[in-house]
C-alpha cells in the first residue's frame, strides 16, 4: 500500500532552485500495476526515487505500508529499500567484470541471507528470468543488451519485495516494463 | 553483510586492477621491509657489541690510572700514560669483600719476532698473573696458560694470542717455539682460543708474558697499566666499585672527587656503547618509516581513484541496500587488506635481507619477534589510517547522484 500526498522536491545547485515535483498525491492499492507518464522533464524519475526510498520528499508525507518513510534517516532507509523494494534502473547498473549469479546475489549478501536460502533465492530469479545454468557464471560484460536487462531484472526480483520499480527500461520485455506493485 | 562476503568482494575488488593493487602494494612493502631489516641490523650491531663486552670477562671492574671521563669511556686511547698504579695496589685491593679475582696487568707495544719463520709483528704485550685468564674468561686451546712458578722465577715464557700466533708461525704449532721480544727469546708454551675483537680492545692479537718478567726484564718498571678485578656477584658490583675507590684514593693520598685513577666497570662501558647503537637504530627506522609513509601515501591515493571510478557501484550498491556501515567497511577491508598483505610480504623480504646481510658477513643482523609484531601492527594501522578518509566519503555519497555520476 502506497499512499503519497502533498509531495514536493526542490532541488538545489547552488542559488539555482529548481522544483521537480509540485504536491503530488495519490495511493496504489497491493497488487496493482501502474504505470508513470509524462514528458521527458515532467519528474517521472524523481518520482521513482522517493518510491524507492533512495531520496526523501522536501515536503509532504509518503506512507509506505502505513509506515511514513518521508522523514526517515539513511540507515533506515537502507533497510526499507533492501526488504521491500526491487529496483530495475534505466542503465541497469550491473557490477562490472563480475558474475551473474554474483549480481542477483547482491541484494541478498546486504540483507545477510546467506547459504543454502541465498541459493535458492539466486537460482530461483534467474530461472524466472529465463536464464539457464550454463549463463550463471558469465561476467556481466559478456552479455548481450537483452541479458544484462534480464539481469537487472532478477536481481530487482530476487529477495521477494513487495514493491518493484522499474525506471524507463526501454527494451523489449512488455511484462515487467511497469512500476509493479505485486 | 557476513564476513565471508566481505572477503570475497575485497578479494574480487583487489583483483580487478591487478598492476595497480600489486603497485600500490609495492610501496608497502618496501616500506616495511626496510623497516624490518633496518632495525634488524641495529639490533644486531647492539647484540653484537654485548656479546664482546661481556666475552671481555663477566662482572669485570677495570682499574685504569688517569682520569676517564664517565660517557666517554675507554674510546681515548692516549690514557693510561699517566703511572700511578703499582703492584702494592693491586695487593691492597685482595682485602677487599665480594672480589673472586684480581688480575694486575701492564701492557707495553713490542716488535716481535719468530727466529724460526722469520715473521714479525707489531703487537701488545701483557705482563699477567695466573688469574688473568680467569678475570678475563681466556682459555688455552694447545698448551697452558702462564703459572705461578714462571711468575715468581722471571719465566722467560710468552702464550699467544691466535691471530698473534697465526702472524708468527703461519699454520705451524708455535707451542715449544721460541719468539724475541725486545730482543730476548721467550719459549711459547700456549695459544688461546679465538674470541673475537671487541673494537678497540681485541684479546687474539695480544702474547702474554709473565708480569714479573715483564716489569723487570721489559719496561724496566714497576706500574701497573691496568688492575682488572672480578666481582662475585653482579649485585656486589657498584659497593666494591665505591671500596675500591675509597681504597685507593686513601693509599694515593687524593681527593675522592678528582682521583689519579678511574675504575670502569662493564656497565658503564655498555651503557655508552648501547647509547651509540640505539641511536643507530631509531635513526635507520627513522629513515625506513618514512618510505612506510610514502607507502601509506600511496594507498590513499588509489584508493580514493577507486572511490571515485566506483562511484557508480556505490551508488548501486547503496540502491539494493547497503548502508554507509557497509560501505564504509568495504573500502576499509580493501585498504586493511592491501597494507596487510603488503606487510606480509615486507616483513618475509625484510627477513631475507637481514639474512643476506648476516650470510654475506657484513653485520651479525638480528630480527626480533617485537619488529614483527610492530611491522603488522604499523601497516594495519596504515591501511585504517590512509583507507579511512575514501572510505568516508564513498559511504557519505548519496545513491542517486553516485548513480546518476558519469
Amino acid at each position: 500500500m502506497i499512499e503519497i500526498k502533498d509531495v514536493t522536491k526542490i532541488y538545489k545547485t547552488g542559488d539555482v532552485e529548481f522544483q521537480a515535483l509540485y504536491g503530488v498525491s495519490f495511493t496504489i492499492r497491493d497488487g496493482e500495476f501502474v504505470a508513470i507518464m509524462g514528458p521527458s522533464g515532467s519528474g517521472k524519475s524523481t518520482l521513482m526515487h522517493i518510491l524507492g526510498c533512495l531520496d526523501t520528499p522536501t515536503s509532504g508525507t509518503y506512507f509506505l505500508d502505513g509506515k511514513n518513510v518521508a522523514s526517515l534517516d539513511d540507515d533506515a532507509l537502507a533497510d526499507i529499500r533492501k526488504e521491500k523494494i526491487g529496483f530495475v534502473f534505466q542503465q541497469f547498473n550491473l557490477l562490472p567484470r563480475t558474475t551473474v549469479l554474483r549480481n542477483v546475489s547482491l541484494p541478498l549478501v546486504y540483507a545477510s541471507v546467506r547459504g543454502d536460502e541465498r541459493n535458492k533465492k539466486v537460482e530461483k530469479a534467474l530461472f524466472s528470468a529465463g536464464f539457464d545454468r550454463s549463463h550463471f557464471l558469465h561476467h556481466s560484460n559478456q552479455l548481450s543488451g537483452g541479458q544484462i536487462q534480464r539481469v537487472a531484472i532478477a536481481r530487482a526480483l530476487v529477495n521477494n519485495p513487495s514493491l518493484i520499480l522499474a525506471d524507463e527500461p526501454t527494451g523489449n520485455l512488455d511484462t515487467k516494463t511497469r512500476t509493479a506493485r505485486l | 553483510m557476513t564476513f565471508a562476503d566481505l572477503f570475497h568482494e575485497t578479494i574480487a575488488a583487489l583483483s580487478a586492477n591487478k598492476v595497480r593493487t600489486g603497485l600500490t602494494m609495492l610501496g608497502i612493502i618496501i616500506g616495511i621491509a626496510s623497516v624490518i631489516s633496518m632495525v634488524s641490523i641495529g639490533e644486531g650491531a647492539k647484540k653484537s657489541i654485548e656479546g664482546s663486552i661481556q666475552g671481555l670477562g663477566s662482572n669485570l671492574l677495570t682499574v685504569m690510572p688517569g682520569v676517564v671521563q664517565p660517557g666517554r669511556a675507554v674510546v681515548s686511547a692516549g690514557r693510561g700514560s699517566s703511572q700511578t698504579l703499582k703492584n702494592t695496589d693491586a695487593e691492597a685491593l685482595r682485602d677487599i669483600q665480594g672480589i673472586s679475582a684480581i688480575s694486575p696487568e701492564l701492557n707495553r707495544r713490542f716488535q716481535i719476532t719468530a727466529p724460526t719463520t722469520g715473521f714479525n709483528t707489531n703487537s701488545t704485550v701483557i705482563g699477567a698473573e695466573p688469574d688473568y685468564a680467569l678475570v678475563r674468561n681466556l682459555i688455552t686451546d694447545n698448551g697452558s696458560f702462564i703459572t705461578a712458578p714462571h711468575l715468581r722465577g722471571l719465566g722467560r715464557v710468552a702464550v699467544l694470542g691466535p691471530t698473534a700466533a697465526t702472524d708468527l708461525f703461519g699454520e705451524e704449532d708455535p707451542v715449544g717455539q721460541s719468539v724475541r721480544i725486545n730482543k730476548m727469546n721467550f719459549t711459547v708454551i700456549g695459544t688461546l682460543q679465538k674470541k673475537g675483537s671487541a673494537g678497540f680492545f681485541n684479546p687474539d692479537d695480544m702474547i702474554f708474558v709473565p708480569l714479573s718478567t715483564m716489569q723487570k726484564l721489559l719496561s724496566g718498571d714497576d706500574y701497573l697499566s691496568t688492575i682488572a678485578v672480578s666481582v662475585t656477584d653482579k649485585d656486589m658490583m657498584p659497593i666494591v666499585q665505591q671500596e675500591i675507590t675509597a681504597l685507593l684514593a686513601e693509599r694515593h693520598r687524593v681527593d675522592l672527587e678528582s682521583p689519579d685513577f678511574s675504575v670502569i666497570s662493564q656497565a658503564d662501558i655498555l651503557g655508552t656503547l648501547t647509547q651509540v647503537t640505539t641511536t643507530f637504530t631509531l635513526f635507520l627506522a627513522s629513515i625506513a618509516s618514512i618510505s612506510l609513509l610514502v607507502g601509506g601515501i600511496g594507498i590513499m591515493n588509489m584508493m580514493l581513484t577507486t572511490v571515485t571510478e566506483r562511484t557508480r557501484e556505490i551508488g548501486l550498491r547503496k540502491a539494493i541496500g547497503a548502508k554507509r556501515r557497509d560501505i564504509n567497511l568495504q573500502f576499509l577491508a580493501e585498504a586493511v587488506m592491501l597494507t596487510f598483505t603488503g606487510g606480509l610480504i615486507g616483513i618475509l623480504l625484510g627477513w631475507l635481507v637481514a639474512f643476506g646481510v648476516t650470510k654475506l658477513g657484513i653485520v651479525q643482523t638480528s630480527v626480533s619477534l617485537s619488529s614483527i609484531l610492530l611491522a603488522f601492527g604499523v601497516s594495519g594501522a596504515i591501511g585504517i589510517i590512509f583507507g579511512y578518509y575514501p572510505a568516508r566519503r564513498a559511504s557519505n555519497l548519496s545513491p542517486i547522484e553516485a548513480l546518476r555520476y558519469e
